[in-house]
């Protein structure tokens, strides 16, 4: 396999609406740069969006770091999205579609890991809640 | 905040979102647009989003947010130029964008709007017996 442009780690803060916009500009870049299909990148991008959003609303603010993954036969896109926030209380409620406590139509959290390969989630009233999601190329 | 213009066309209020929208600037379209109809007595909207990389379910909502509000006002709302992998996502997100017309181009969202406006018009003449003959 070639090696391919390698982009270190990019951060960015989540503290506004226009982080957000920021956040989907990021992981477009790096999706882009992994050659992942322009549906999976649209995918990645939607789901980055999602949870972007629920770190901000939710989560009080925090931030995001995107890097590229190589398992070897495949490249892919990895982002980890952390706040110091209240935590998750109902993990499987908040898995739910359509469940929400925001403003939001519920289908952030369980939406963007339909739209991802691989999906964690940490989270407790004490740390906060990190997500890290991988998508990987075709 | 960047704001989305809102172009008038005839009978129809064109917007053609062009930039990556944060959640402020969708919910300031929102509102405008629901101000232009009422100023302009416009019956139709057309919603472009050929230039949207993504749909997510914030921009899902306000598309539904819009489709209704126009429709107390009186206005049919067309979303033109989806693309396929927003269409495949959108689906997969579980997103089903309740209420909303959709049209592939600007093109025909105008005809669309054409032919609803027109089975409506029928629809109040039928309810009128004076005006049937009046009717060509």
């Amino acid at each position: 396999m070639t090696a391919g442009v390698d982009l270190g780690p990019q951060a960015q803060a989540i503290r506004s609406d226009e982080d957000v916009v920021r956040v989907r500009q990021l992981v477009r870049g790096v999706a882009v740069a992994v050659k992942l299909s322009l549906v999976d990148q649209t995918k990645v991008v939607t789901a980055a969006s999602e949870l972007a959003r629920n770190t901000l609303v939710y989560g009080g603010g925090g931030s995001v770091e995107v890097t590229t993954v190589d398992n070897g036969r495949r490249r892919g896109v990895r982002i980890v999205f952390a706040d110091s926030g209240p935590g998750i209380p109902d993990l499987d409620l908040a898995f739910t579609d359509g469940y929400t406590t925001g403003s939001g139509m519920g289908l952030g959290l369980s939406g963007a890991r339909r739209l991802v390969d691989e999906f964690e989630i940490e989270t407790s009233a004490e740390t906060g809640t990190r997500i890290t999601v991988t998508k990987w190329s075709r | 905040m960047e704001r989305v213009p809102i172009l008038k066309i005839g009978d129809i209020l064109l917007v053609s979102i062009q930039l990556d929208m944060s959640d402020q600037t969708a919910v300031a379209l929102q509102e405008d647009l629901a101000e232009r109809i009422v100023v302009t007595g416009c019956h139709g909207v057309i919603i472009d989003i050929t230039a949207l990389d993504i749909v997510d379910s914030f921009v899902g909502r306000m598309l539904s947010t819009i489709a209704s509000i126009s429709k107390v006002l009186d206005a049919e709302t067309v979303v033109v130029g989806m693309r396929p992998a927003v269409a495949i996502t959108l689906v997969e997100l579980g997103l089903s964008l309740n209420g909303i017309r959709t049209a592939l181009n600007v093109e025909r969202g105008m005809e669309l709007i054409a032919a609803a406006r027109a089975d409506e018009l029928e629809y109040q003449l039928d309810d009128d017996p004076d005006a049937e003959t009046a009717t060509p």
